[in-house]
């Protein structure tokens, strides 16, 4: 191409080439793929050495199941599919939300973006060449120091895909290491249906039994668990907060009901809650699940980052990656995947999970989330989750029509409020004024509020006050 | 603190061995003496007392909390440095066989962050329209191009894909009042499959290769029966071969009663050239970190969209999105038989925007273009090579054999040449395996730089092998004593 003509051209060989005024390249569009680089040059070579006429010689597919039809999907530039993805998301209403139930926004430092977005980062694969992978691996070392940190439990791994999986695999795990055989997992009443669900689904391969025990006043009813329990139970799962924001007050007698009963402690958590709220271990918790994308992630219509942290005797039932420390051949110190012989990719059916890709990158932010906020940071913003819950509710239960909270309780971020009017009408009637809650009943709203919210406080309680 | 050298120096003895011919490549490092970047906790330890004015109890909260406490521009420099000790797609060829490693478009990550797409999964259907139609549209898409009737997207990975396929395939089975026990699996399949259908309580049978290195017709036929749910297969296969007589297997499989499951891993050879639903699949999964570009994250997230014929459509997890009958815009619903919810909420919803942006960049042709250089590429590549390379004809990835050499260490040894090392030892059937899968994404002059890196390997003695790598960030890792002793976080470094 050594003529440089002002506008568009197509070339002979299909491609479409554009110039602007002064004859600078601008766009050099194939009508193949724009990140296959080959040029019809370059593709004839190679076509030439492997000593093919065509791209088709090279498809070893029988004539039968060829796919001679068309995908009718048009190509576009660039700048096409992004205006396509602003104009059809643009369709979301802009709602200020007041959502929590599993999936939070907090403000997530630029700092998160930026770091993470390296392509180093970004682009890697999990580390199976740890001599070119330090840097991810190092990051993952320091992301489950800080979960072994906030659980007090000795061993963390390097992501699930979200708290719901997690929980699937803390039952499969109870299966491994309880030393009788059961096959009852007992959750809340009041476990949010969408984990429950999840739950089902990992329970169903091993044929474990997926059983309720009562809550009362948003927490475990103690007496109730208690009569719930036999030696049939093989683990007990208890929220912290729980799921309608109410800080868990039992968790020492959760954990030694669990214990006389020979059953595996299962603690939901996430990070925030985790840096102000009881320590796991200090509970009797044999394992910690739960949403680590509480930090780095922010809104993302429920994509998650399951935590999984338990005691170190059941090391080598652990599903999922792990990051150790050893040395290199100049004796400093380097990371790598270790203990992999519990992995699918060794294991296979014996494996302890069939998880392979998993969260490393959601992790990553959350640790660099983790790591700027540090304690004193981390330690404020649960604060805060505590003292704004407390502070909406007070202001929402001097709404008219409105009583707030529910339970009596402390709360984390979030709480239920009953209406007098229909929830569902509140609700949407609050979409209207441009607000966003949970309908959890039919009196019943739940509201939750972080510091990403917390400037809208004021417009909200108005908007409350005008539909309840 | 350091010295900041990020040549390595003398210390490291990075000339001992050095490549004496092709590129040469050093890895930014960074030393403290006895380690290379210090970890955030050797750089700071601040304990926080939870205390007096906590607005919680003292007996509801834990009474200190100890982490790094460090500055912005100290962090900002501690993960660039990371950053710089780590390699990914734009560093250079990254030819990791069965995972296609291909250039994640930066456009993408600027469509996923799209302000818009930042809502919560309970928002009310009619308030996330724009979400709802994207993931209508990417169903849409991902079953046009894997000819299937319906798509979920919920699953999270691939092997989540699995799980759910497997699940569908069981809950199927059920609802026919039929109870089979076992999936069948390729002895060259991926591990995923095998930890999949045990962990859907499954027996697996594995299956023989034949001496082709595909399904040996014979030992399937004997494999099938009564008590058959599925037969898990990739294809091509993971020597890169398509299964030729996939009809036959189809036909085997079905008329057992059995269902046929396409492991999606390897799609990317046959984009516009064929589709596991015509060749008679009846669930398959997609990887969108593989196939669509979306980037991998150091190991995730992916997603494993699911595809089924219409027969399995009633069995998908719920919510499903579709378009409201009456056009007016797009709903959720709960399909009649779902086998539930295989996530807490919809899936990596991020990702699938970046695999919808990808799709809709490259439409029909640029799809058929991408397969179309792939298998270009690993034939090229193949051709370039010294090693032998014992099946074929392959598409988007060849096996090569180190022959009498360790397939580990030569990837090791390919490191210090500035690539990436293929995927080693795996599949069995090739002895001392390097399955190599360059992707479309590397030009002709990247393919003979990679070829010369192979080469280069081939010719080297034992020693030199066992040496490497010397150019990168560390040098050879000791798995051995990581996993007798492990220490997994810096608080099992101080004991």
């Amino acid at each position: 191409m050594c003529e440089r003509p002002i506008g568009s051209a197509i070339t002979p060989d299909g491609e479409a080439i554009s110039y602007d005024t002064r004859g600078t390249l601008m766009t050099r569009r194939t009508r193949g793929s724009p990140y296959a680089p080959q040029d019809a040059a370059d593709t004839e070579a190679m076509l030439a050495a492997v000593g093919a006429d065509s791209e088709e010689d090279l498809f070893d597919i029988p004539e039968s199941v060829r796919f001679d039809g068309a995908f009718d999907i048009d190509a576009r530039s660039e700048r096409a599919v992004r205006r396509q993805v602003e104009r059809t998301l643009g369709r979301n209403d802009d709602l200020t939300e007041f959502m929590g139930r599993g999936h939070y926004d907090h403000y997530v430092p630029a700092l998160v973006d930026d770091l993470s977005s390296r392509q180093e980062f970004l682009t890697s694969y999990t580390q199976y060449q740890p001599e070119v992978a330090q840097g991810f691996l190092q990051a993952l070392f320091e992301y489950q120091s800080m979960l072994v940190e906030l659980t007090g439990l000795g061993v963390a791994n390097c992501s699930m895909y979200d708290a719901a999986s997690a929980l699937g695999e803390a039952a499969t795990l109870s299966q491994r290491v309880r030393s009788v055989s059961g096959d009852r997992i007992l959750v809340p009443d009041q476990l949010r249906d969408g984990k429950r669900e999840v739950l089902e689904q990992y329970a169903a391969g091993p044929d474990l039994r997926v059983e309720s025990y009562p809550t009362a006043a948003g927490t475990v009813d103690v007496d109730g668990l208690a009569a719930a329990l036999d030696d049939d139970a093989a683990m007990v799962y208890a929220e912290n907060p729980t799921v309608c924001g109410a800080v868990e007050e039992s968790l020492d007698a959760v954990g030694e009901l669990a214990d006389d009963h020979d059953a595996l402690f299962v603690l939901g958590s996430d990070p925030v809650a985790l840096a102000l709220l009881e320590r796991p271990a200090d509970v009797g918790a044999d394992v910690v699940v739960g949403e680590a994308s509480a930090l780095g992630v922010g809104s993302a219509y429920g994509m998650g980052m399951g935590i999984f942290a338990t005691r170190e005797e059941y090391l080598r039932q652990v599903p999922g990656r792990l990051v150790g420390v050893s040395g290199d051949a100049t004796g400093r110190r380097a990371f790598t995947l270790t203990l992999q012989t519990r992995e699918q990719h060794i294991r296979k059916e014996r494996a302890t999970s069939n998880i392979c890709t998993n969260q490393a990158w959601v992790a990553l932010r959350t640790a660099i989330h983790v790591a700027t906020l540090g304690p004193d940071g981390l330690v404020d913003l649960a604060e805060d989750c505590v003292r704004l819950a407390a502070d909406l509710a007070d202001r929402l239960d001097d709404v008219s029509g409105v009583i707030a909270p529910v339970h009596d309780r402390y709360h984390f971020r979030e709480f239920q409020a009953k209406t007098d009017q229909p929830a569902a009408a509140v609700a949407s009637d609050l979409e209207a004024e441009g607000f966003a809650v949970h309908v959890v009943g039919d009196h019943r709203i739940q509201v939750c509020v972080t510091d990403a919210n917390e400037p809208e406080m004021d417009r909200f309680v108005d908007a409350v006050a005008e539909v309840a | 603190m350091t010295d900041g050298s990020a040549d390595g120096g003398d210390s490291l003895d990075a000339d001992e061995h050095a490549p004496e011919a092709g590129t040469l490549y050093d890895q930014a490092r960074w030393t403290d003496d006895g380690e290379y970047e210090p970890l955030l906790s050797e750089k700071d330890a601040t304990e926080v007392a939870i205390g007096e004015d906590s607005p919680l109890p003292d007996d509801l909260t834990r009474d200190s909390l100890e982490l790094p406490g460090l500055a912005e521009p100290e962090l900002a420099r501690h993960y660039t440095r990371l950053s710089q000790m780590n390699y990914g797609v734009d560093s250079g060829p990254f030819p990791l066989g069965s995972c296609t490693m291909k250039y994640n478009p930066k456009f993408t990550e600027q469509a996923a962050a799209d302000p818009n797409a930042a809502v919560h999964p309970d928002r009310s259907a009619g308030s996330v329209q724009g979400t709802l139609e994207v993931q209508a549209q990417l169903q849409d898409y991902l079953g046009r191009i894997g000819g299937m009737d319906a798509v979920t997207l919920q699953p999270p990975a691939g092997a989540a894909g699995e799980f759910t396929g497997i699940r569908i395939a069981s809950a199927y089975h059920e609802a026919n009042g039929e109870d089979r026990s076992e999936v069948i699996i390729p002895d060259s399949a991926h591990g995923t499959n095998f930890a999949t259908a045990a962990m859907a309580g499954f027996d697996v049978v594995e299956l023989p290769s034949a001496e082709d290195g595909r399904v040996d017709l014979e030992a399937l036929e004997a494999a099938v029966g009564d008590d058959t749910a599925a037969l898990m297969l990739t294809n091509p296969n993971t020597l890169g071969l398509f299964e030729r007589d996939i009809e036959e297997i189809a036909a085997l499989v079905h008329d057992a009663g059995g269902l046929l499951y396409y492991d999606g891993a390897n799609l990317n050879a046959l984009l516009g050239r064929a589709r596991p639903g015509d060749m008679g699949f009846d669930v398959m999964h997609y990887n969108v970190h593989k196939t669509f570009a979306t980037p991998h994250g150091g190991g995730g997230p992916g997603a494993g969209p699911v595809g089924v014929v219409e027969e399995l459509a009633p069995f998908l997890p719920t919510p499903h999105v579709r378009e409201q009958p009456d056009g007016s815009g797009y709903e959720r619903y709960e399909p009649d038989q779902s086998i539930g919810k295989v996530h807490g909420f919809s899936g990596n919803w991020l990702v699938l925007v970046r695999a919808w942006a990808y799709i809709a960049r490259l439409g029909d042709e640029g799809l058929a273009d991408a397969s179309a250089k792939a298998v270009l590429n690993a034939n090229y590549l193949a051709e370039r090579i010294d090693y032998e390379v014992p099946y074929g004809p392959f598409h988007h990835e060849f096996v090569a054999s180190a022959g009498d050499q360790d397939a580990a260490d030569a990837a090791k040894r390919m490191l210090d040449y500035g690539v990436h090392p293929p995927t080693t030892k795996w599949p069995e059937i090739v002895d001392e395996a390097l399955m190599t899968e360059p992707t479309e994404a590397e030009t002709r002059g990247s393919l003979d730089d990679l070829a010369a890196a192979f080469n280069a390997v081939s010719a080297e003695d034992d020693a030199t092998l066992e040496a490497a790598p010397e150019r990168t960030a560390a040098r050879r890792i000791d798995q051995v004593s990581a996993a007798r002793e492990p220490r997994l976080s810096w608080q099992a470094l101080d004991d």
